[in-house]
């Protein structure tokens, strides 16, 4: 009985949520979850209006959080997330465009679009979930999967050595960016609160536990020991040089934390008063 | 520089028409990026487009510019690329996602020899399977196939209305000789263009379902930003828009979507046919070597042959039915296109007889005479 | 930083004003149904007050269950839960 009147408890990020396709696919211990939540958490203390939000996203387990927020959501091919925003954006500069994607999404085969896309500093918030695989095709590794870590297509271990996101993002000229776990829920919201109230290309790395397609072939155990690996190793450091942000399984730091935010102008900046000035007969 | 449509008689380049037909019908984003022979559409995009407050953007490749002009179609606005074969190649995934999502847009292919890399300054006609087949799955496209300069014009604003009315994304098939070919151009007045825009939901958010049609299989697109939070996939979808993993679901979208096309058919199929009343041959071609044909016919009539020309305005869809007409009063059938016979496979298809169908076929870089067209025409 | 083992026995010095602190206390909603038992709320409350719960819900997993002596309301198990299956609330209560 107890039980029932809890249920109908509504949780306050109801209105975000598209509830006819509720609950939602992820993995028990997947940390989407989380990074959605923080990131609906954003909007509500920024009081946002859902009509001004688009939400972009690309193919792969993260890619499936368009589904389930209820605003203007676009469920895109692989990889196509970040072109797919700047033409929304251009079209609808009056909106916030985020673009909420996976890092075999965003960095291996969107890999062009993003350092592009940050290269012109285009107004948009791009949240990789980063979880060291490829999870929604069962395991594979990507680009972002530590060395000689295992996975369905790395039996041997991974010969390959990964990215640095931060920083890829930073030195392709992203004006902001951030790496955190997902156990920081707190400051993941913060830093996606700074990066909803600035212009200019936001980058923010998440980091999530993937029991089924990561943990459990790397023997880490599962999610909660990821997550408690997460709390053991992980160091706040802001402001730092993105190329020490370190992200280690084997011995070394998990590096988190706000490494830049600076202003530059804006590619939607820079369009508007060109358009001004072009349409007037100036140029 | 004008911030109007150039209404007026104009020598024109043929790319630069296409363009101006952009502006004309609407065009208010391109997204692109350069390729020979279509650069120069994106030239005169990049300076007169934002006269008129659109915008051009070149993105760093063409996956990413026909992307970039789906999302911008979902925020509202008319948009277009211009790019040719090895590009198109590279868009076919997204052409997909267009056809899927059910998004208006105009793509421009400016024909070139091929395949691969090819020939990048010589005229081609070898994607007019690529258009219709090219993307993965059945599904259904509208290609234009200009034959002059100022269709280049017309034919850009009539594919921007069908892509408006349809929800579909429009290719231009054009080819390397007409995009840089300079001929008059007459630009009407801008109230004498017919302008179609895309169908807008007429319920309240609560009501709305973004794929549901009221019988015309078009279903009314709601943009981004105006409170009715569509969800739009390229995973096969419901009536909603969410995703609905089943066969029955997939069997209903994809028949529609085909049926959208298909049931309209003879709205949009356009052809022109010369002196065919009476033809004992028909010609039948499109674009660039549809001027070599017309000389052709005009040559044999003159020697007494009764040829006649079937141009194709519109490759796709395809007018099975019309061939299949003129197959039962004529006593040939030629094809003349500059690739090794895609046209002409349709021709084929159309026939139930043994007529004998008679294709006139380089390979790209050069055109077709109308002498070869009459020597092949003459050899059998 | 310790936690004080019990109220009247601060062990920095006595502020004046120290018998008018409110302390706040919380209370959590759990979703049961919505629980895939991964146990981030429970492993990651700073006060304990979670714990796995023995009954299983509709999908096969423990939710956690709560108890509200020590829980100040921080919120953050509602803010770590992936599934959205815990409602923290704030409350008020005078400290004797």
């Amino acid at each position: 009985m107890e039980t029932k009147l809890k249920e109908q408890v509504k949780h306050p990020l109801s209105k975000w949520i598209r509830e006819e396709r509720w609950p939602h696919i992820w993995c028990s211990g997947c940390g989407i979850g989380i990074a959605m939540s923080s990131m609906l958490y954003a909007f509500e203390e920024l009081s946002i209006d859902p009509k001004q939000v688009a939400i972009v996203s690309g193919i792969g387990c993260t890619g499936r959080v368009a589904g389930y927020v209820k605003v203007d959501s676009y469920h895109t091919t692989h990889g196509r997330p970040i072109p797919f925003a700047i033409g929304l954006k251009i079209a609808k500069p009056e909106m916030k465009v985020i673009v909420f994607s996976g890092d075999g999404d965003i960095v291996s085969i969107g890999g062009n679009h993003l350092i592009h896309a940050a290269r012109r500093n285009f107004d948009m918030i791009v949240i990789c979930v980063n979880n060291f695989n490829y999870g929604m095709t069962g395991g594979q590794f990507g680009p972002t999967t530590p060395h000689k870590a295992k996975t369905t297509t790395t039996p041997y271990g991974n010969f390959e050595y990964p990215f640095n996101l931060p920083y890829l993002a930073a030195s392709a000229g992203a004006t902001f960016v951030a790496r955190w776990t997902v156990l920081h829920a707190y400051n993941l919201r913060q830093s996606m609160k700074k990066a909803l109230k600035r212009a200019g290309f936001s980058f923010i790395e998440v980091i999530s536990p993937c029991p089924t397609g990561f943990g459990r072939p790397n023997k880490i155990g599962e999610a909660l020991d990821e997550m408690k690996y997460y709390k053991e190793k992980s160091i706040v450091k802001n402001g730092i040089d993105p190329k020490d942000a370190e992200l280690s399984f084997h011995g070394g730091n998990i590096v988190v934390g706000e490494f830049i935010e600076v202003e530059r102008p804006s590619y939607v900046d820079i369009l508007k008063e060109s358009v001004e000035e072009i349409k007037g007969g100036q140029k | 520089m004008s911030t109007k449509i150039l209404t007026g008689t104009h020598y024109m380049l043929g790319d630069h028409a296409c363009a101006e037909g952009a502006i004309a019908a609407g065009c208010k984003f391109f997204a692109g990026y350069p390729i020979t022979p279509a650069t120069e559409i994106a030239e005169w995009m990049s300076r007169r487009l934002p006269r008129f407050g659109g915008v051009y953007i070149q993105m760093e490749d063409e996956l990413a510019s026909m992307a970039a002009i789906i999302g911008a179609s979902c925020g509202g606005l008319k948009s277009m690329t211009a790019t040719s074969g090895p590009g198109l190649s590279l868009m076919l995934e997204n052409i997909g996602l267009a056809v899927m999502m059910e998004v208006p847009c105009v793509i421009v292919n400016v024909q070139r020899g091929a395949p691969s890399t090819g020939l990048p300054t010589l005229v081609g006609q070898g994607d007019v399977m690529q258009a219709k087949w090219g993307s993965h799955g059945d599904y259904e496209i509208v290609a234009y196939a200009p034959a002059s300069c100022q269709e280049m014009f017309d034919l850009t604003v009539e594919a921007f209305n069908t892509a408006e009315k349809y929800r579909i994304p429009v290719i231009i098939l054009s080819d390397e000789a007409i995009g840089h070919l300079r001929e008059k151009v007459v630009i009407p007045e801008e109230t004498a263009l017919k302008l179609v825009e895309r169908k807008r939901p007429s319920v309240p958010p609560e009501e709305y379902l973004a794929y549901k049609t009221n019988g015309d299989l078009v279903p009314p697109m709601a943009i981004a930003g105006e409170g009715y939070f569509v969800h739009m996939t390229g995973l096969t979808h419901d009536e909603r828009g969410y995703p609905d993993i089943s066969g029955e679901a997939h069997e209903k979208l994809v028949r529609r979507l085909i049926d959208k096309i298909q049931k309209n058919k003879n709205d949009i199929i356009r052809f022109q046919e010369i002196e065919t009343d009476d033809a004992d041959i028909l010609i039948v071609s499109y674009g660039i070597t549809a001027r070599s044909s017309l000389k052709a016919v005009q040559i044999l009539r003159k020697e007494g042959i009764k040829a006649g020309l079937l141009r194709l305005i519109t490759i796709w869809p395809f007018p099975y039915e019309k061939i299949e007409e003129y197959a039962k009063k004529v006593s040939k059938i030629v094809v003349a296109e500059i690739n090794s016979g895609q046209v002409k496979g349709e021709v084929l298809k159309a026939i139930k007889s043994d007529l004998p169908v008679v294709g006139v076929h380089k390979l790209g870089g050069d055109l077709i005479t109308p002498y070869e067209i009459i020597k092949k025409i003459k050899e059998d | 930083m310790e936690k004080s083992k019990t109220n009247s026995e601060p062990f920095w010095r006595t502020p004046l004003d120290y018998k008018d602190i409110k302390k706040r206390k919380g209370n959590v909603i759990i979703l049961e149904d919505l629980c895939k038992g991964c146990g981030f709320c429970i492993e990651f409350c700073p006060t304990d007050s979670l714990e796995k719960s023995e009954k299983l819900n509709s999908k096969g997993y423990h939710p956690p269950v709560f108890n509200p002596e020590n829980c100040t309301g921080c919120g953050f198990c509602e803010r770590v839960c992936p599934e959205f299956a815990i409602i923290t609330e704030k409350m008020e209560m005078e400290v004797k």
